[in-house]
């Protein structure tokens, strides 16, 4: 037998759900769901999907707000980069930037509505004394017609997240060499990194971008906090019409599901035609050797976003603990009035099971999905992109809303009932793309003559994976288990369909709670799943250090 | 032995056709329906947007546990068409027992759908229920007719709800409130930007444009009955050249809307708002007690009336625990588990029960109850209009979105 045929059979059974999940969506968009009378292939659902009021515009504002979010997301971090890449300020905005990757979108979202709303916090710190407002402004802020805080919002996460992708593909650069030739050469930061490194990164982070896309142009629940209301953006009104009253509307949502899927495909097709467009950019930009010297404005500006995004997911999050002890808290006061710990005692006990079962989850699936990967990684050894590995990534390039349906009513059909087993099988399928990956570059980069020197003395594959590769790799592996475990914390469509909403986590409790709206509760619900991966982030990089105590090297 | 010997006669039977579910549970032989539940876990999925509602099903549940031996497993949906959903999902997977929905918190078209597409346990269960002597089907007209649809005893009545609405006395003199939807219009005149409604399909927003809708159309009986497409847009015509003079009036004119009552809460709070309603009279109450809310918080009706309903327990066709899932919802209805619920410190929530049915001591108590200082007695609640056929919810969802639906 092949050794990668294994591999063959693993990644089979891993991405095929996805592609079933699919089906499951796309028949009920043709009509066929039996259970609720649907067996002839139509296409008026279709239709009735066209004929829905205002429909085109929800699908332009997502697709244009994820362009646009990742278009921004990227000039940020690549300009960042390229301009302050081995200075003491990266070094700075990186510690800074790094834990915001933990805050889930849900927490994040909330922190910056409660900042910039005109009753929030912004206004109140400075009210009535600046503005001389004594009731809040009727501002259209957040939910603005051309989703510029939904924009903000997105930034705000997708940020961090592309940095951190970045950082693993920066060690294969000749940063310092380019840098100093390019210098030499009379070119300024910026320009001269676009030039000489930028088409090699970009490589490496592709796929990462086009998870930024997807994600941006499909998002449910940030668009539903901060983004338009009247209409809403496709994904939000798909969302609606599954969960509508008439039963009949899920033909609907299963056609809004598969335009969903259409619209992603647009949006990787501008962003092809827009990679082109960049390339011959930067093709014309070299060939006119024209120097840009003088780039401090953009520099100071991405460092500034940088460092901005951080600043404000930190004191948004403190606003939501300050609303999770406030009493009173009317407009304008900057402070509420009275201090309690009543809502956290009241919470506290009620979030124990959900907490446990988060946790058992999250362990479980990163940890499984850690082993999986580096089972893969190990027999195949080139770092996951293999043709068959595509189809693990599925999960990151097909919107969740185009296949959770169909997945739920194939767990169902197979026999799954709905318990922790089958939950965590639909939690491995999400975090294991993200795991893979996190993982994937760093395998690569390994110098392989340890390992050659470890077999030349005669040991085995198996252990020159467990004494050599292994150790060597364990922060990369506990920072890849970490991504796995705040990516499983943050899935919420995916546990309350497959898990028939018994099995509760922190995050589907925080989502039912957020339909109470009571700021309180939602903070204390906030602070404790941002608290959760950020503390698995803490021990990613503080276990190594404590575990290789007496191995000098091996610290960082 | 005996458990294994009625399995068989049960798939005996099953393979035969010959066994309803009404073979499988006798609902008129309640001791039977009590054996039955020993032991068993019912997944009861309700809403779980407020910690009080949640903290009140988890005592119910402790007292099933402790009582009958039940354990109940609240299932907290932000939305109780997940719940439908997921039986939906089941039924197209054919799997027509053991579902993972045992009872749901349900009503309006929630219940009107799963009822016409036969999702709902089926022969009348709620009458036979022991408490159902106590529940006031005289008075209470909408125990037996949710949404003008008949319930058939598919349901049984949980709590009642009646449209009111709240204002600050410190911000809004008492004098200068509306009594009636027209009067509100003048009021947003005055006070713009000040009121607005949740966003429709949202459930109290919704109901903002039905109360609007049963006042001023001028045939009322058409309400009782489904749309007429031949004289909807006359009949609604008032609704919408009302809401056309509201809109730019509106917070955010109209740009914008409250996502839902905690969201409209918030924005009272928050001194955005100076109107807000709710679907239950000691919200206010609750809020005040719960510091969400200053206590110069009151409550006003109109006084031509406003909308009033009740909402229900629904057991799923292909429950796994239909004994248990009936002695929790008779439990709901007792006195006990209803004067609890009907306590602001509690809940707040009407109770669907008569007091002149309950036995002297219990009519004492719920007459002792200190509603609290926001919530109108039951004598100043004013009249309770009925609720549209779910056929005008629909239609006229709809059509707000039609013409609301993209404000620039």
């Amino acid at each position: 037998m092949h050794p990668t045929s294994g591999n063959g059979l693993l990644v089979v059974i891993l991405g095929l759900p996805v592609l079933a999940g699919v089906g499951g969506t796309i028949l009920p968009a043709f009509g066929y769901l039996p259970a609720l009378g649907g067996f002839r292939p139509t296409t008026a659902h279709l239709a009735e999907l066209a004929g829905q009021p205002h429909i085109l515009r929800s699908v332009l504002v997502a697709l244009a707000a994820g362009l646009i979010t990742t278009f921004a997301a990227l000039a940020i971090v690549g300009t960042f980069i390229a301009g302050f890449a081995g200075t003491p300020v990266f070094a700075r905005v990186h510690h800074l930037v790094s834990p915001l990757l933990a805050v889930p979108h849900a927490a994040a979202t909330f922190a910056l509505a409660f900042l910039i709303a005109p009753s929030g916090l912004l206004l109140r710190l400075v009210s009535p004394e600046l503005t001389g407002f004594t009731r809040p402004p009727d501002w259209l802020l957040p939910n603005d017609p051309f989703a510029l805080s939904m924009i903000a919002g997105l930034v705000t996460k997708e940020v961090p997240f592309l940095f951190l992708v970045t950082l693993a593909g920066l060690p294969q650069l000749p940063l310092h060499r380019a840098g100093k030739l390019m210098a030499a050469l009379g070119y300024g930061r910026v320009s001269g990194f676009l030039i000489s490194l930028w088409p090699t990164l970009y490589r490496q982070i592709r796929l990462p971008v086009f998870a930024v896309l997807v994600y941006s142009v499909s998002v449910v629940d940030v668009a539903m906090i901060l983004g338009p209301q009247l209409p809403a953006t496709l994904p939000v009104r798909i969302a609606h019409w599954a969960a509508d009253h008439d039963l009949k509307m899920r033909f609907l949502a299963s056609a809004g599901a598969l335009l969903q899927l259409v619209v992603v495909f647009a949006a990787i097709g501008i962003w092809l035609v827009l990679e082109r467009l960049g390339k011959f950019a930067l093709t014309l930009l070299t060939l006119a050797g024209t120097r840009l010297r003088k780039d401090l404005l953009p520099r100071a500006a991405s460092g500034l976003a940088m460092a901005g995004c951080a600043v404000i997911v930190f004191l948004g999050l403190g606003a939501l603990f300050i609303w999770s002890v406030a009493g009173l808290w009317p407009f304008p006061k900057a402070l509420p009035g009275a201090i309690t710990a009543k809502i956290w005692l009241r919470v506290l006990p009620q979030i124990a099971e959900p907490l446990f079962t988060t946790v058992a989850i999250a362990f479980s699936a990163s940890a499984l999905a850690l082993v999986i990967a580096i089972s893969l990684l190990h027999r195949d050894g080139r770092g996951g992109n293999g043709a068959g590995y595509k189809l693990l990534y599925l999960p990151l390039i097909v919107p969740e809303i185009s296949f959770v349906f169909g997945l739920q009513v194939l767990a169902i059909s197979i026999g799954f009932t709905p318990a922790f087993p089958s939950v965590l099988a639909v939690h491995l399928l999400f975090v294991l793309p993200y795991v893979l990956l996190s993982l994937s570059a760093p395998w690569r980069e390994l110098d392989p003559r340890f390992e050659q020197i470890a077999a030349g003395l005669g040991k085995s594959s198996l252990r020159v994976l467990l004494t050599i590769r292994l150790p060597l790799l364990f922060r990369a592996c506990l920072t890849a288990f970490a991504v796995g475990f705040s990516v499983s914390v943050s899935l919420y469509l995916p546990t309350v369909l497959v898990g028939a909403g018994r099995l509760t986590t922190v995050t589907t409790e925080a989502v039912a709670l957020s339909a109470g709206g009571d700021r309180r509760v939602i903070g204390v619900y906030a602070l404790v799943q941002a608290a959760l991966p950020f503390l698995a982030f803490l021990v990613a990089s503080l276990g190594p250090q404590l575990l290789f105590r007496n191995r000098r090297a091996m610290r960082m | 032995m005996i458990g294994r010997a009625r399995q068989f006669i049960t798939a005996a039977m099953l393979a035969l056709g010959l066994a309803g579910e009404a073979a499988a549970i006798d609902v008129n032989d309640w001791n039977s329906v009590v054996a039955e539940a020993r032991g068993q876990t019912i997944y009861f999925n309700a809403w779980g947007g407020a910690e009080n509602i949640n903290a009140y099903i988890k005592w119910a549940g402790d007292e099933m546990k402790a009582r009958y031996g039940v354990t109940v497993v609240h299932v907290k949906l932000d939305d109780t068409a997940k719940a439908v959903a997921t039986v939906v999902a089941e039924k197209s997977a054919g799997k027509d027992r053991d579902g993972a929905v045992d009872l749901i918190w349900i009503n309006g078209e929630n219940f009107a759908a799963m009822k016409r597409e036969r999702l709902l346990f089926s022969p009348d269960w709620a009458t036979k229920l022991p408490n159902w002597v106590y529940v006031d089907h005289e008075s209470k007209p909408t125990v037996l007719t949710d949404f003008t649809i008949a319930t058939g005893g598919l349901e049984s009545p949980w709590g009642g709800a009646k449209l009111v609405f709240f204002y600050d006395s410190a911000r809004t003199a008492g004098g200068e409130l509306p009594d009636s939807a027209a009067d509100l219009l003048k009021w947003a005149e005055a006070n713009t930007g000040r009121f607005s409604y949740p966003q429709p399909p949202d459930f109290t927003g919704s109901s903002f444009l039905k109360q609007v809708l049963t006042e001023l159309i001028h045939d009322k009986t058409k309400l009782q009955k489904p749309v007429d497409e031949a004289t909807f847009a006359a009949d609604a015509a008032p609704l919408f050249a009302y809401l056309d003079k509201l809109t730019p009036l509106l917070w955010r004119k109209g740009k914008a809307y409250p996502q839902n009552y905690p969201d409209m809460k918030q924005k009272f709070a928050d001194g955005e708002l100076d109107i807000i309603f709710a679907f239950n009279p000691a919200e206010a109450s609750a809020a005040i007690a719960n510091g969400e809310l200053p206590d110069s918080v009151r409550s006003f009706v109109f006084s031509g009336g406003t909308l009033g309903n009740t909402h229900f327990v629904a057991i799923p066709y292909n429950a796994s625990a239909k004994a248990g899932a009936l002695l929790f919802a008779n439990f709901l209805l007792s006195p006990e588990a209803q004067l609890r619920k009907q306590d602001p410190k509690i809940w707040g929530d009407p109770t669907v029960l008569s007091l002149a049915r309950l036995p002297a001591a219990e009519r004492q108590a719920f007459e002792a109850l200190d509603l609290g200082v926001a919530t109108l007695g039951p004598d100043q609640l004013g009249p309770a209009l009925d609720e549209p056929h779910p056929d005008w919810m629909t239609r006229i969802e709809a059509e707000w979105i039609r013409r609301y639906g993209a404000a620039n």
